[in-house]
């Protein structure tokens, strides 16, 4: 039998234990470190890794400034409408009714508004340049979030713009599911709501307006 | 009241309420994220209100406006969430509002662990934020004290106008353990009129309250610093609490520990008893003030060749026990600060091989 | 006098409830106690252990080196834990995951298959009720029925559930006595 699957040669060995809340900056500080990094190196590729509760919520004016001011590094946003690190708190992309730890009776949203749609969000903004939400709930959304995300690493490294690709995911554990029933509520729930597409691509209609 | 089994985090939900306290702000963070699971089911049953911050920065400023009203308000963060309310607390602090913080701790610097830790301890008796100002910062050693303390807290914010630290470990938050609450709850709101800004209607003369921190005239600062001193001074004066332990004996060493870690000692110090080796504790209930007089008089004592300090961190009471045995005996100190807490066994030894090298 | 107990297992075998219970069941009793946690994001999946600490005393330093009992639910808590309970204290093995034994001659071991029992009644969630009835049979660490009326009042709520786990505490309490 032939090898169906390869571990990419960019990934190493190492063993690596994630916290896309918090891993080396501080919890929803993702975007002002890679500026610093940026700013001082920008030959180098850089990227955050932000979930929902860190990118929409503590981390909310960091995002906004670097998108604004075009910072040339890449987002990749975990939506998983929780807190997951933390044991299953409320996030600002829980959905209306959705039971978290402390929203034990469901998101109200008369008392804490709807959820906050971030690429639509940022896409408000003039400056940056290529936003998309993708999911990976199955493999045909799994095809089109690898084309996303490459994109946003080449638009990086052609220096042009700030990228951000929104990634809908499930959370089975805190959301207390089976991760088939998951899968299946992230569908009929999350993608109405968060609907998948390229929010903005400035490089592209820029190439376009050229010819 | 009966008592019940129930794990810190959420005693120390409880007792806030039944010290009156119906507001609560926060944001989650291990491992305390329990008080607000517990109190967003709780706070709608009693009329409360609970809101989740975006941020602890948020959250600190959230408490200012809430107890700027008067109201009773407090929070609950652990270690790097409540260095982001650092900048609140000092505002707060030269404000004079009577909030409640809760830092159930995680070892640090930066992101550290999530494991318990002593390590804030200079960050809640020194400062933390900037300026002169000062906490008054109860360190509880079971559950049950720390439903003492958070009962205890609101009264003494109050008292004195002055943000209250609990500075609990990862333990005291995530062990069960028999709490009885007490009888007597919620003690009378006190007169806030004369500070606060409850608006118009419920003002009682035309006399404007103004919540402030600014002071551009000099004077006026140093004098509004002179003030809270003078407040420190007092805090000092009336509020030391500790407790000690085998001080009876003709004890070599004395221990001065709090927290989670004071337990740890009390066992090691009977376990020293059993080889004949005489230790006792003092431990502060409060650090600050510290029980700096407590401390002296125990040292004081002819049998008596060292202090040691020990804690989960890496000695950062060392230098308030130095300050207050002024150099009569040597101070030592003995920790952890990875998130693994020191057996009894282990400080025992530790004690001994202090003893030993002074012999 | 002092005596600890140590549970551990798999996250989600109901390690960090069985020790509550039995936390809870001393307290009833007038025991001092206190119920110590593993916690952190490793209790999803990994592994969990809990101690709970019982005295007639105010107790000391809850944290323990050398528990008197140990209840393992999992091969990967009898290698970790085995060596360290005191001489004389019970280990129970939940024989229906482990294949293994303690390797210890001074210490009482039970043996218990808490899974096949609890599917017999009904539900192979009621395996760590199985396994604590059992080890409270066995070590007599807290009077039995004072312990079954606990594990009545903590499925209170869930009242459906009682009768499986009265079964399950009738038949773990079985289990510790063919086994000697
Ligand atoms: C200042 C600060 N506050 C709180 C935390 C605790 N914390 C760690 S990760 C996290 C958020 C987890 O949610 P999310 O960002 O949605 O990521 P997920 O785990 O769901 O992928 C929080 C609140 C922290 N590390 N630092
Ligand atoms: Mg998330």
């Amino acid at each position: 039998m032939g090898k169906t699957f390869l571990k990419p040669n960019s990934l190493s060995d190492n063993h690596t234990h994630y916290c896309p809340g918090c891993k080396e900056a501080a919890h929803g500080r993702a975007p002002a470190m890679a500026t610093g990094i940026k700013r001082v190196r920008p030959d180098l590729n850089v990227f955050t890794y932000q979930g929902d509760g860190d990118l929409a919520s503590i981390g909310m004016s960091e995002i906004i400034h670097s998108a604004n001011r075009g910072e040339k590094f890449t987002t990749i946003f975990v939506n998983n409408a929780v807190y997951g690190m933390t044991g299953g708190q409320m996030a600002p992309t829980t959905m209306p009714n959705q039971k978290t730890t402390t929203s034990p009776f469901g998101r109200d949203v008369k008392d804490v508004g709807m959820p906050i749609k971030m690429a639509n969000l940022l896409a408000a903004l003039q400056t940056p340049g290529y936003i998309e939400r993708t999911t990976v709930l199955k493999p045909k959304y799994i095809v089109k979030a690898k084309k996303a995300i490459k994109k946003a690493f080449i638009y990086q490294m052609e220096k042009k713009c700030f990228s951000f690709v929104e990634v809908v995911s499930t959370c089975p554990t805190n959301w207390g599911m089976t991760p088939q029933d998951s899968i299946k509520w992230a569908e009929d729930t999350l993608l109405p709501y968060y609907e998948l597409g390229v929010f903005k691509d400035t490089p592209k209609m820029e190439e376009k307006n050229a010819k | 009241m009966a008592k019940v089994l129930m794990k810190g985090n959420e005693a120390i939900g409880e007792a806030a309420i039944r010290a009156g306290c119906l507001n609560y702000f926060a944001y989650p963070i291990t491992p305390q994220s329990e008080v607000a699971e517990y109190l967003a089911k709780r706070m709608p049953e009693v009329g409360g209100m609970f809101l989740q911050g975006e941020s602890e920065v948020a959250v600190g400023y959230m408490l200012f406006g809430a107890s700027a009203c008067g109201e009773r308000v407090f929070t609950t963060s652990s270690s790097p969430g409540i260095s982001l309310m650092s900048e609140a607390i000092s505002y707060i602090a030269a404000a004079q509002c009577p909030v409640v913080f809760v830092n159930i701790m995680r070892g640090g610097p930066g992101l550290g662990g999530i494991l318990p830790s002593q390590a804030d301890y200079s960050q809640s008796v020194k400062g933390g934020g900037h300026g002169d100002y000062k906490l008054l910062v109860m360190a509880p050693a079971s559950v049950q004290e720390a439903v003492e303390m958070v009962t205890e807290a609101f009264v003494l914010a109050e008292k004195y106008r002055n943000p209250v630290m609990i500075l609990g470990d990862g333990l005291i938050g995530q062990m069960m353990e028999p709490v009885e609450f007490p009888e007597k709850v919620a003690a009378k709101p006190s007169d806030k009129s004369e500070w606060a800004t409850t608006g118009m209607d419920t003002r009682k003369s035309d006399k404007r309250n103004l919540v402030k921190t600014l002071f551009l005239d000099p004077e006026e600062l140093n004098r509004h610093n002179l003030m809270l001193k003078e407040k420190y001074k007092k805090m000092e004066a009336e509020e030391v609490r500790y407790s000690t332990y085998n001080t009876d004996g003709d004890y070599k060493a004395v221990i001065a520990s709090y927290g989670t870690m004071s337990r740890v000692c009390k066992t090691a110090i009977d376990m020293l008893k059993k080889e004949g080796i005489e230790v006792c504790m003092i431990r502060p209930q409060t650090l600050f003030p510290f029980p700096e007089v407590a401390i002296r008089k125990a040292v004081e004592k002819k049998s008596c060749k060292l202090a040691i300090s020990i804690e989960m961190n890496m000695g950062q009471m060392v230098e308030d026990i130095q300050r207050s045995v002024s150099g009569i005996v040597p101070v030592k100190w003995y920790g952890k600060c990875g998130g693994e807490i020191p057996t009894p066994e282990e400080t025992a030894e530790a004690v001994k091989k202090y003893l030993n090298n002074e012999e | 006098m002092q005596s600890e107990v140590m549970f551990a297992g798999f996250g989600g075998q109901g390690i960090l409830l069985s020790g509550k219970i039995l936390a809870q069941t001393a307290m009833d009793q007038g025991f001092e106690v206190a119920w110590v946690p593993s916690y952190g994001p490793e209790m999803r999946g990994g592994t969990a252990y809990c101690t709970v600490v019982i005295s007639d005393e105010p107790i000391g330093s809850p944290i323990i080196k050398n528990p008197a009992h140990l209840v393992a639910m999992n091969r990967p808590s009898l290698e970790k834990f085995a060596g360290i309970v005191k001489p004389k204290g019970v280990i129970l093995i939940n024989a229906s995951l482990i294949p293994i034994r303690s390797g210890r001659d001074d210490i009482d071991e039970l043996i218990v298959q808490t899974t096949e029992i609890a599917s017999e009644i009904g539900n192979i969630r009621a395996a760590n009720i199985v396994a604590l009835a059992s080890f409270i049979a066995r070590s007599r660490i807290v009077d039995f029925d004072i312990f079954r009326e606990c594990v009545k009042k903590e499925f209170s709520k869930k009242p459906k559930l009682i009768p499986l786990n009265m079964k399950a505490v009738d038949k773990g309490k079985l289990a510790a006595n063919f086994d000697v």
